[in-house]
């Protein structure tokens, strides 16, 4: 890539942006503009996704939400998301977890990657 | 001073505050000398000439030299004209950089599109072709181009398959984003014509509206 394209792509992550990959529990704090209010707001769930590199970077984050799969994609160096934190290391050997989608339940679970 | 010439670095993204993400097309504009300065009196029109490109000097031919050495230009591989507004004064030798430009403001990008060679129809105008299942045998093809013995003949203007891109386009009223003078970079809103590399030229945006 041009020299010069990095030096207009300065977008960088949040301070507050852990190491994390698929697999992983995190919670993305995220905020909400409202009028002229902003706020934070939490979005927990497992990071089955990130694609694509330098400012273009994006990372997607599945939960069930009242037994209804919900997904939402952040892109990395947005400066909306204020920070994500890992709160649980996943254990996973592919990195793009969709097939997560097809199970529920007890077969939707992911094994927990404990470092000694 | 209404336009400068810009190589086109290629395209990013960057976020505003607000987090909302601006596609941004990067350009490089190093300053251009004014070659040649037309007034009215001499050439019937009011325009100067810009050169763009540094080139080793063993690269032109005397003429040019001689065309460049009157204005103590650098040495420059390609020589465009601008229209200049009656305002501003410019002699010959001076530099013309970014400057000219403010952030927020429109400009109009002119340069040749990418070359497609030779496309058929539904590329190139945009037909709708035909249908691709139910044993239907037309599925690209450009259909009639004409009626019967009345005309008798195939009329101008039909639009065929054939050579497509490589043309000059201009893409008018883009958004300055952001001058960056220190590295004589440009930042307009949205795309522009051509490959990466290719040379453009950048001028203020032509006729009324905002």
């Amino acid at each position: 890539m041009d020299e010069l394209l990095r030096l207009v792509e300065t977008n960088r992550p949040a301070e507050g942006i852990a190491d994390f990959g698929p697999g992983d529990n995190v919670k993305v704090h995220y905020q909400v503009i409202e009028g002229d209010k902003v706020r934070i707001q939490v979005f927990e769930g497992v990071v089955i996704s990130r694609r694509g590199g330098g400012v273009g970077e994006t990372f997607t984050v599945r939960k069930i939400s009242n037994g209804v799969g919900v997904e939402r994609i952040f892109p990395l160096c947005s400066p909306r998301v204020a920070g994500v934190e890992v709160v649980r290391k996943g254990k996973v050997r592919r990195a793009k977890l969709f097939f997560l989608r097809q199970k529920r339940g007890r077969a939707a679970r992911i094994k927990e990657k404990r470092v000694y | 001073m209404s336009g400068l010439m810009a190589r086109k670095v290629g395209m990013t993204r960057i976020f505003r505050d607000d987090g909302k993400v601006l596609p941004v097309t990067v350009l490089e504009a190093r300053p251009c000398p004014v070659v040649q300065v037309k007034t009215l009196e001499t050439d019937g029109y009011e325009a100067i000439q810009i050169g763009y490109r540094q080139q080793r000097k063993s690269r032109l031919t005397r003429p040019e030299i001689g065309h460049l050495d009157k204005a103590g230009a650098p040495p420059v591989a390609c020589l465009k004209e601008v229209p200049v507004p009656a305002d501003r004064q410019v002699a010959p030798g001076e530099f013309i950089d970014l400057s000219i430009f403010l952030p927020g403001e429109r400009v109009d990008v002119t340069g040749l599109t990418k070359g497609k060679g030779f496309q058929g129809c539904v590329k190139r105008h945009g037909f709708a072709g035909g249908d691709n299942a139910h044993g239907c045998k037309s599925k690209r093809v450009p259909g009639s181009i004409g009626q019967h013995t009345t005309p008798g003949e195939v009329r101008k203007n039909r639009r065929m398959p054939g050579r497509t891109g490589g043309e000059k386009t201009t893409v008018k009223n883009l958004e300055v984003v952001r001058v960056d003078l220190e590295n004589n970079l440009l930042l307009l809103k949205g795309a522009v014509p051509g490959s990466r590399n290719t040379y453009l030229l950048v001028s203020k945006k032509r006729g009324g509206g905002r």
